[in-house]
């Protein structure tokens, strides 16, 4: 499923002393089944763009279109636009309510309209794609660990069949293993399900082993947009952004100072270990 | 005598069901022994649930161990009257600046501890300027907090409890929700005051790089200390660690690659730094 974003400006309190210009004509396309991430500073604009993109902010100005369609016409619904694209809130774990995994699961397909079974079906379905065993399914969330929470929690908007899934920081706050696990977990949807997947995310290096595409966001403008590789060859201006590039590409561009010929547009310890051994004639 | 001194702890959280039975006990912090020298600098390292916040919170009386004792500065923190010395003792940062933020203007939200702490306010002005500069947010002093960036919030924060000069700040995951910017800020802060004002630092983290500059890395699982050591020592049991669910910093992570297809490297590497300047040495000459 594709979104196009079309000169979109949004003003947060408009006409108010606290009025604030949270997004500055935002213009994008995004092909079916693409991986994308959203990189920026905190505060620029990353979370109000992506409420844009499920209809729960409207834009001030400016038209965003869904598979094609503008989603602002008076006829679109809104309704389908939220069975269409999934959103991921930031530490969606806070979110379970439900008295047991499997019924919090099922409360997204409920509210679609499916009966009971059919809800029960796309849970189970939902819990197994995000790899958490039966035994935990009759279980409160609560009872459940940090990683196996937002799991559960993820596995609630699938469970709604998005053909658009956006994640707000799904990882934050997680161990190493629990950060790989969503990373691939999502991965996997990408790669099995060409769901079209938009990630926002404050690490640099996992932007770069998962993600095709980076928009880069600053002052609520979107200041980049292109693969990992070029856009991470820009360190100066990533900074002075608030941003940086991962640890594996500073430490080429050291090299690269001292004067190996290494390529600092490797973005990945394989890839940068790669370039070192060319460099180092091994 | 250490400035934290935990004897053989243990922390449970039980379970209960409606009516109020006991379901279940959870042992979330189980015989942990723990010296904390003074000055230390010292990260803890574990997967989610494996008790280390737990632990955190009962270095300042926000919970008490069910068995074994903690001492914070000599003082018994299970003992009712020194709850309040003990946490001035050792103040604590949490992952969401946002929760910890209650003044309108940044001074105000700084002068906060010391004011409830009863300090005459010249003093308490003094210190509000002091930690503002320590923590390099003098200039945002007359701001309000919710215009400012994560890291700076965090730091605000962190002003904040500086302000109560305690000898120890703990920090439960401060960079978790920060901006790569925001992250090195604070943990240039934290640094900062250990160098320069000595205060012991405990540091709780997801992110392996943030700890490569502690004097001790403690390592928990399941509620239990499992490996202790210096950055060097820790990180490279790479395969211990994977199994902890944890990692490696991304430095050392290329540094084990490249020996692994022959690149000679000595051991230990920790920092970017140091792998170019190993490389450097080793083949800079060809």
């Amino acid at each position: 499923m594709s979104i196009i974003c079309d000169h979109v400006n949004f003003t947060y309190s408009r006409g108010t002393a606290d009025e604030i210009q949270a997004l500055k004509d935002i213009s994008f396309s995004i092909g079916d089944g693409e991986f994308v991430g959203i990189i920026g500073a905190t505060g620029s604009g990353k979370s109000t763009l992506i409420q844009h993109l499920n209809g729960l902010l409207k834009a001030t100005s400016g038209h965003i279109y869904i598979n094609g369609e503008d989603i602002y016409d008076r006829d679109y619904s809104l309704k389908e636009l939220r069975n269409k694209v999934g959103l991921v809130f930031q530490y969606p774990e806070h979110q379970l309510f439900e008295e047991t995994v499997l019924r919090d699961v099922c409360f997204g397909p409920k509210n679609q309209g499916l009966s009971n079974t059919e809800a029960e079906m796309r849970a189970y379905e939902a819990l197994q794609s995000v790899n958490l065993m039966e035994d935990c399914y009759d279980v409160s969330p609560f009872d459940l660990s940090g990683g196996q929470k937002r799991r559960a929690a993820i596995a609630g908007v699938l469970a709604m069949k998005p053909e658009i899934l956006i994640l707000d920081e799904p990882t934050a706050g997680l161990d190493p293993e629990g950060r790989e696990e969503i990373l691939n977990l999502l991965k996997t949807l990408h790669d099995e399900q060409n769901i079209t997947v938009m990630l926002v995310s404050h690490s640099m290096e996992d932007m770069a082993d998962y993600a095709e595409r980076l928009l880069v966001m600053d002052k609520g403008r979107i200041i980049m947009n292109g693969n990992p590789r070029d856009v991470f060859l820009n360190a100066e201006l990533l900074e002075k952004t608030g941003l940086s590039v991962p640890q594996v590409t500073y430490i080429l561009r050291e090299l690269r100072q001292k004067g190996f010929d290494v390529d600092i547009s490797a973005t990945t310890v394989d890839e940068a270990a790669d370039s070192i051994m060319r460099a180092l004639g091994l | 005598m250490g400035i934290v001194e935990i004897d053989n702890i243990a922390y449970e959280y039980i379970r209960r069901d409606e009516e109020g039975n006991v379901e279940g006990i959870v042992r979330a912090v189980d015989g942990v022994s723990l010296d904390i020298k003074r000055g230390e600098f010292i990260s803890i390292l574990g997967g989610n649930g494996s008790g280390k916040s737990t632990l955190a919170k009962q270095i300042n009386a926000i919970l008490y161990p069910c068995e074994g004792s903690v001492y914070v500065d000599g003082k018994d923190t299970s003992v009712e009257e020194n709850v309040w010395d003990v946490r001035q003792a050792a103040g604590m940062i949490f992952q969401n600046p946002d929760n910890q933020i209650i003044g309108s203007i940044v001074e105000e939200d700084v002068g906060f501890g010391p004011e409830n702490m009863g300090i005459p306010t010249p003093e308490i002005i003094e210190r509000v300027n002091e930690a503002l500069k320590t923590l390099r947010m003098y200039d945002y002093r007359k701001h309000s907090p919710n215009r400012l960036s994560g890291g700076q919030k965090q730091r605000v924060a962190i002003a904040g409890v500086v302000a109560m000069h305690p000898k120890c700040i703990i920090m439960d995951e401060p960079t978790a929700m920060l901006d790569p910017m925001g992250r090195k800020e604070v943990i240039r802060a934290a640094r900062a005051l250990n160098d320069v004002e000595k205060v012991t630092i405990i540091l709780i983290t997801h992110y392996m790089e943030e700890t490569i500059y502690s004097d001790r890395i403690i390592v928990m699982d399941k509620g239990k200390v499992v490996m202790s050591g210096d950055p060097k020592e820790i990180f490279s049991r790479i395969d211990e660690l994977k199994r902890l669910r944890l990692g490696v910093p991304q430095a050392t992570e290329l540094a084990y690659e490249l020996k692994r297809r022959g690149v000679r490297l000595g051991s230990g590497i920790l920092s970017g730094k140091e792998l170019v300047t190993q490389i450097c040495r080793s083949y800079a000459t060809m």
